[in-house]
C-alpha cells in the first residue's frame, strides 16, 4: 500500500513538475509547438496508467503529457520533443500534439479530435484475435463524444465484446464550450450504460480512488469479456491550448478553479504520504525529480535539431 | 483617402453586412460564438444577431455539414466555419457525396448556398494534423466551388459574392493573410468567384501564386526588381473553377511560368494548371514550367524541418534564375518574411 502510493505519487509529480517547467520557459519562444497541458488531470492519468500492466496499450489526444509521464516514465525524450530537437519521441517531427512510444505502449495520440478512439478498438480487436491478455486504453474528453466516430467504436467494441477501456475525462470544455451546450442529454455516463459494456465513474480527484476503480474495471472486464467506459471528471487549470490561465476571458468562473484546487490530487496525494512515510522522505523523492526534469530540459536544449533532410524520410519504410 | 483594413476585419465586413440585408444568413460550427470568434474574425456577430443566427456547435462535422445542407435546400444561406481545413475531412462525406452532387441530381430544381470557411494554418509546430490545404481535393469534386482570396479586398468582395452565391462555396483563408492590410471599400462590392488578378505586372516571367504564396511572391518579386528582372504575379484567387485567361495571356507576354502553390505538388492544383498551359501554350513557353508547394511529406514540427517543408521567396527567386540563366544571386542581406518574430504560439 505504502509502495502503490509513493508511487502514484512520484508519477503524478513529475507530470506536474514537467508542465510547470514548460510554462516557466515556454516564453522564451525555444518550445515552438501548441502545449495542451493537463494540470488538474495528474490523477486520472497516474491512477489508470499504474492499474495497467505494462505491456498494456495507451492511446490518447493532443493532451498527452500526463499520459505520456505515466505510461512512458520518462523525461529526457519527452522534452527533446518539446524543442524539436533529434533526440525527441519522433526525432523533433511530432512536437507535444503527437507525443507516442510504441515501445512503453503509447501507440497514438492524435490532435484530430476523437480520432484515436476507433484505432484503439482495431487494437483491441488484434489482442482479443491473438488472446494475447492486453487490454487496450483510450483517452478522450467530453469534446469527442460528440463525434460519430466515438459511437460507432462504442458500438462496435460492445457488439465484439472487445478488451478495450474506453476513458472519458470530462472537463467541462471542449475549447471554451461548454457541456451544456453540446450535449442534448444530462450524463454521458448513463447513456453509455444502455450501451452492453461496464460503466464505473467517480469526480474524484484522489488518485488511489481512480487506481482502485481502474484495477475493479479490469477485473470485471475479465469476468464479463466486456467492454468498459470509465468516466472521470477533472478542472482543465490553464486556458485550452497554451500555458496561462484564461478566467478573464469570461466563459468560466475563477471560484470553480478555487474548488477544485482545494482537491489538487497532487497536493492531497502529498499530505497522505507525508502521513505515511515522513516530509523528509518526501521532500528528497520531490528532489529526485525535480533534478530529473532539469537534467532532460537541458539535455534537450542542447541537443542537435534534426538534419533538415529527416522532413522527407520515412513517408514510406 | 484609402480605407485600410485587415483582412480578418474583411472578412468580419462582409459577414456583417450580409447577415443584415439577408435575414437567412446564418453562421455556424464549432467555437464560433466564443470569445475568439474564429481568430477575431466573427467579433460582434453573436451581440447583433443572437444565437439563433450565430452559434458554436457540438463537435460533430459531418452531421452539422449536413445540416447545413438541409437547410441550404431549405432555403436559408448558412456559413459553416472551421478553425482549421483538416477538421472538414471528418465532413467528406456529406461534403462529396451530397452537398456536390444536389444541383445536378435535380436537374438545377434544388440549390445549395452554402459557404464553408475554414482556415489553414502553417506555424509553432502545428505537425500534420493543423497544416493542411486540401484545395486540390475540393476542386478535383464537381459542383464545388473552391476560392482562396490573398487580399483583404477580395477576403469581402469574395466572402459576400460567395454568400449571394446559390452553390456551395468552400472559402479557404490563410491564417497569417489575417493581418494583412489592404485597401477595401467601404461599400458591399462583390468580387467574382472565378478568374484570377494579375497583383504585379511583370515582363520577365510569370507566377501564379496560391493564398499565402502571393505573399511570398511579392516580396520575391521587390528582391529580382533590384536585379533588374521583373516578375509578373497572379493571385490564382479561385482554384475552381478555373479560368486560364488571365494566365495563358501573361505566359504570352513573358513565355515563363511557376506556380506556386501553397499543398503538396504530387497531383496537385499546379499538374492542372501547366497541363492547361502546355495545350494552350506550348509554343510559346521558353522554359519548362515549375511548380513549387509542400515538401513530400507531413507537415514536421520542428522548426528546422518546417522551414524545409514550406516553400518561401527564396524558393520563388532561385526558379525564377534558373528559368532565366540567371547566376544566383546574394540574398544575405534580405529581409524575408520570417515567422519568428511575427508568428507566437500557442496556436
Ligand atoms: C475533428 C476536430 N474538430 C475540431 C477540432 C478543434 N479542437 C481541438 S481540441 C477541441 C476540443 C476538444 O475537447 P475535449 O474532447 O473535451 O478535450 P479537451 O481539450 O477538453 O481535453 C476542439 C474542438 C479538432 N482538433 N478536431
Amino acid at each position: 500500500m505504502k509502495e502503490l502510493n509513493i508511487t502514484l505519487y512520484k508519477t503524478m509529480y513529475m507530470i506536474r513538475k514537467v508542465e510547470e517547467k514548460i510554462q516557466a520557459h515556454y516564453l522564451e519562444n525555444e518550445m515552438k509547438t501548441p502545449m495542451h497541458m493537463s494540470m488538474g488531470e495528474e490523477a486520472i492519468a497516474a491512477g489508470v496508467c499504474h492499474a495497467l500492466k505494462p505491456e498494456d496499450q495507451v492511446l490518447g489526444s493532443y493532451r498527452s503529457h500526463g499520459i505520456y509521464i505515466a505510461k512512458v516514465q520518462e523525461t529526457d525524450k519527452f522534452f527533446a520533443e518539446m524543442y524539436g530537437k533529434v533526440t525527441g519521441t519522433s526525432q523533433g517531427k511530432a512536437g507535444s500534439m503527437h507525443l507516442l512510444a510504441p515501445e512503453a505502449g503509447l501507440v497514438c495520440t492524435s490532435a484530430i479530435v476523437g480520432s484515436s478512439i476507433p484505432v484503439a478498438i482495431g487494437f483491441a480487436f488484434a489482442n482479443k484475435q491473438t488472446k494475447n491478455g492486453r487490454i487496450t486504453t483510450v483517452f478522450f474528453g467530453d469534446g469527442a463524444v460528440d463525434e460519430g466516430v466515438f459511437w460507432e467504436s462504442l458500438n462496435f467494441a460492445c457488439l465484439s465484446k472487445l478488451p478495450v477501456v474506453f476513458i472519458c475525462e470530462d472537463n467541462g470544455f471542449a475549447v471554451h464550450s461548454p457541456v451544456s451546450e453540446r450535449h442534448g442529454y444530462g450524463s454521458i455516463a448513463e447513456i453509455v450504460r444502455k450501451f452492453d459494456c461496464s460503466v464505473f465513474q467517480s469526480d474524484s480527484s484522489d488518485v488511489q480512488v481512480i487506481y482502485n476503480l481502474t484495477k475493479n474495471a479490469l477485473k470485471e472486464m475479465s469476468n464479463n469479456n466486456k467492454p468498459v467506459f470509465l468516466y472521470f471528471k477533472y478542472y482543465r487549470y490553464l486556458e485550452h491550448v497554451g500555458v496561462f490561465d484564461d478566467f478573464k476571458a469570461g466563459y468560466r468562473p475563477k471560484e470553480d478553479f478555487e474548488k477544485w484546487l482545494k482537491v489538487d490530487p497532487v497536493c492531497m496525494q502529498r499530505k497522505k504520504l507525508v502521513r505515511l512515510i515522513n516530509e523528509g522522505k518526501v521532500a528528497s523523492l520531490e528532489k529526485e525529480i525535480e533534478d530529473r526534469i532539469n537534467l532532460s530540459k537541458t539535455r534537450a536544449q542542447q541537443a542537435d535539431f534534426p538534419d533538415a533532410r529527416i522532413a522527407c524520410e520515412d513517408i514510406y519504410i | 483617402m484609402k480605407r485600410m483594413i485587415t483582412y480578418r476585419e474583411a472578412l468580419n465586413e462582409a459577414i456583417i453586412g450580409e447577415m443584415r440585408r439577408d435575414p437567412r444568413v446564418f453562421m455556424y460550427g464549432i467555437d464560433v460564438a466564443d470569445h475568439k470568434r474564429t481568430f477575431g474574425s466573427g467579433n460582434g456577430i453573436l451581440e447583433e444577431f443572437g444565437n439563433s443566427r450565430c452559434f458554436s456547435t457540438p463537435l460533430s462535422e459531418c452531421s452539422m455539414t449536413g445540416l447545413g445542407l438541409g437547410a441550404a435546400l431549405s432555403g436559408l444561406r448558412p456559413i459553416h466555419v472551421h478553425m482549421r481545413v483538416d477538421f472538414l475531412i471528418l465532413a467528406m462525406n456529406e461534403l462529396t457525396n451530397m452537398i456536390a452532387s444536389f444541383s445536378y441530381g435535380s436537374c438545377g430544381k434544388m440549390k445549395v448556398p452554402m459557404v464553408i470557411r475554414a482556415v489553414i494554418g502553417r506555424g509553432w509546430g502545428q505537425s500534420w494534423q493543423h497544416s493542411k490545404t486540401l484545395h486540390s481535393w475540393f476542386a478535383h469534386i464537381p459542383g464545388l466551388k473552391v476560392v482562396m482570396p490573398s487580399r483583404p479586398s477580395d477576403a469581402k468582395g469574395m466572402l459576400i459574392a460567395a454568400i449571394r452565391d446559390d452553390n456551395p462555396v468552400i472559402f479557404i483563408e490563410h491564417r497569417w493573410l489575417y493581418d494583412v492590410v489592404g485597401e477595401v471599400p467601404e461599400e458591399a462590392l462583390t468580387e467574382p468567384l472565378v478568374g484570377s488578378r494579375v497583383i504585379h505586372s511583370g515582363k520577365d516571367a510569370t507566377v501564379l501564386a496560391v493564398s499565402w504564396m502571393n505573399v511570398e511572391a511579392l516580396q520575391a518579386a521587390e528582391v529580382l526588381e533590384k536585379h533588374g528582372i521583373s516578375l509578373e504575379i497572379i493571385d490564382a484567387r479561385s482554384i475552381s473553377p478555373f479560368d486560364d485567361t488571365t494566365i495563358i495571356d501573361s505566359i504570352k507576354k513573358t513565355g515563363h511560368l511557376i506556380v506556386a502553390d501553397y499543398d503538396w505538388i504530387h497531383c496537385g492544383f499546379g499538374a492542372e494548371v501547366a497541363t492547361r498551359v502546355y495545350e494552350k501554350c506550348m509554343r510559346i513557353l521558353k522554359s519548362p514550367i515549375t511548380r513549387i508547394g509542400f515538401a513530400e511529406a507531413h507537415c514536421p514540427c520542428s522548426r528546422p524541418l518546417e522551414v524545409k517543408f514550406y516553400p518561401s521567396a527564396i524558393d520563388i527567386i532561385r526558379s525564377v534564375e534558373k528559368k532565366l540563366g540567371l547566376s544566383e544571386i546574394d540574398l544575405a542581406q534580405e529581409e524575408f518574411y520570417s515567422y519568428e518574430k511575427k508568428f507566437k504560439g500557442p496556436f
